[in-house]
């Protein structure tokens, strides 16, 4: 199994959530983050005070996948989330140790296999 | 307004205007109560920057502000040099001469305007210029979350002279409407048609967001929607009660119809809701208010409070099942300025001709008392300040975007337009904030409390 973290812009998320469900990719937590990843900094006044903004608003995904499911997770994301400017995100694919499925006890392959 | 106007305009003669052929005086009680209405249809515009503010994604909240607050200052500059002129007088049947270009022969006195009046000509023309700001603002609804903001002053101000003029002329002005007895008492034709069409055009002139029947695009913050629908109620009692341009009968009448007429419209827009769908909304409530209000408008000194009531439950329908069909189509009229001002506009323009009642307005009776052909002056009305509203609007917007784009590029309508148009966000955390040209070395010593209650 393998945990499948997502930085993407949050303008894309509907479009991102949308592919990965097509894709059959259930079961994902997300959250809204504050990260630079090297884009241009936005520069804002306020009344008269003129700040470089250096972090931008972000998503993070967090899939978890049975091993042969990592690639079609990635190539979706990196599908949906592409607008080929600075700052669409990054994915980082992790090793997960062990996995339970809370309801029903069952662990690792079994837990994170939707169910239908 | 309008009653007084149509006096004159039509030359009227009725015992109870004789005064008109005196010298005019200034009465006080009337200019008392012209200041607070001026001011209260000021608070309107912000108001419905408001109102617009909370429909709209957080990350367009401060453009969609700024699109009203903007109407303020350039539209009001704009009526004082030219706008008031172009509408306020002597002209041709349609549009005002230049004679009071640059508030030429806009005093103190009560005298020189197309009207009578008791108080000074300069504060009518303020009140009026109020009308004008709004107008123009209500427009923007439609166009939120895409229209670049340069642009769009540009637009504003050119519509507020070349197409809202135009038709305040005709109606209220000494134009061909007026004199051939249209009722507008505060505005159903000259503000809420011609705004309601004029976003209708503007929207489709400008196209969809890109968002738009892709992705759900819900109000960020529905408190605001009823906090400005409050404070427009608010100021319609200045809108409304101050068209009668004096502190008298007319207009305690126009102030009450103000309240039970968006009542009326509140209760059965309620009731639609739980009706249909088992649950009322608070976004809901407060276009119910809205459309109200706009509805009661033209009526508002020419109808009895219980036709007033009357009106605000019919004015509920053609509003409610016009702003859910239109949310089933393509047309992104963002937030819904036709369906709430050029549908509410209409159906209080026309049931105008039909509830009006001379016992309470003094002037003619609608279709229900006997006069059918007021009826069809009303329609007139409403057909001219369609047609002219969406030609006007439509070639004006062709024009500035013939120079200009109207839109801002796909990619700064995903980031929003607070950022890219204004460069401030409505809800910044401040954090990731680095001090641009801030001196490079810190102070050396930093004030130090010197004991005290502080």
């Amino acid at each position: 199994m393998k945990m499948v973290v997502a930085i993407i812009r949050p303008e894309v998320l509907n479009g991102v959530l949308e592919a990965l469900f097509k894709a059959e990719v259930r079961g994902l937590s997300i959250s809204r983050v504050q990260g630079h990843g090297g884009e241009t900094e936005r520069v804002e006044t306020y009344r008269g005070i003129t700040v470089k903004m250096e972090l931008s608003e972000k998503v993070r995904l967090e899939i978890g996948v049975s091993d042969h499911f990592v690639e079609p997770t990635v190539q979706t994301i990196i599908r949906a989330a592409r607008t080929g400017e600075v700052g669409d995100g990054k994915i980082f694919v992790l090793p997960v140790e062990k996995v339970y499925r809370i309801r029903t006890g069952e662990e690792d392959t079994a837990a994170v296999t939707p169910v239908f | 307004m309008s009653s007084l106007r149509k006096f004159l305009v039509g030359g009227t003669t009725l015992g109870s205007l004789a005064f008109a052929a005196e010298v005019p005086k200034i009465d006080s009680g009337d200019t008392a109560w012209m200041l607070v209405s001026t001011a209260l249809v000021l608070l309107m515009t912000p108001a419905l920057g408001f109102f617009y503010a909370g429909m709209v994604r957080s990350k367009n909240a401060l453009n969609t502000i700024m699109m009203s607050v903007a109407s303020l200052g350039f539209v009001g500059i704009a009526w004082a040099v030219l706008g008031y002129s172009l509408s306020f007088s002597e002209g041709n049947g349609w549009i005002g001469g230049l004679s009071k270009a640059f508030l030429s022969g806009v005093g103190l006195e009560p005298t020189g305007a197309v009207v009578p009046l008791t108080v000074p000509h300069v504060l009518y023309m303020a009140f009026q210029a109020t009308f004008c700001i709004i107008a123009a603002a209500l427009v923007s609804g439609a166009i939120v979350e895409r229209m670049r903001f340069v642009p769009y002053l540009v637009f504003i101000t050119l519509w507020s002279l070349l197409v809202y003029a135009p038709v305040a002329h005709m109606v209220w002005g000494g134009g061909f409407l007026g004199k051939l007895g249209a009722f507008d008492f505060a505005g159903g034709t000259v503000v809420h048609i011609n705004a309601g069409i004029a976003g209708l055009v503007a929207a489709m002139v400008l196209g969809r967001r890109k968002d738009f029947g892709r992705q759900a695009i819900l109000p960020h913050n529905a408190t605001y929607v009823v906090l400005g629908a409050a404070l427009l109620w608010f100021g319609w009692f200045g809108f409304n009660g101050g068209s009668a341009v004096a502190s008298n009968g007319l207009a305690g009448l126009a102030f009450v119809n103000t309240m039970l007429a968006p009542a009326a419209t509140l209760v059965v827009w309620i009731l639609l809701d739980i009706l249909r769908t088992g649950k009322s909304t608070a976004v809901g409530a407060a276009t119910a208010i809205v459309v109200g209000l706009v509805a009661i408008t033209p009526a508002s000194g020419f109808v009895s409070p219980m036709n007033a009531i009357v009106l605000g439950i019919i004015a509920a329908f053609p509003s409610y099942f016009v702003i859910l069909w239109r949310a089933k189509t393509k047309l992104d009229d963002s937030l819904d300025v036709f369906g709430g001002h050029a549908i509410g506009g209409i159906t209080g323009a026309l049931l105008t001709g039909v509830l009006a009642q001379k016992v309470f307005n003094g002037i003619g009776d609608g279709w229900l008392y006997g006069n059918a052909s007021q009826f069809l002056i009303q329609l007139l009305a409403v057909g001219v300040s369609i047609a002219y509203s969406a030609l006007g609007t439509f070639v004006l917007l062709k024009l500035i975007g013939a120079l200009t784009p109207l839109r801002v590029p796909v990619k700064e309508e995903g980031m929003g337009l607070d950022i890219t148009q204004h460069g401030e966000e409505a809800y910044t955390s401040g954090e990731g904030a680095i001090l641009v040209n801030a001196d490079p070395i810190a102070p050396a010593t930093r004030a130090r409390a010197v004991g005290g209650t502080d």
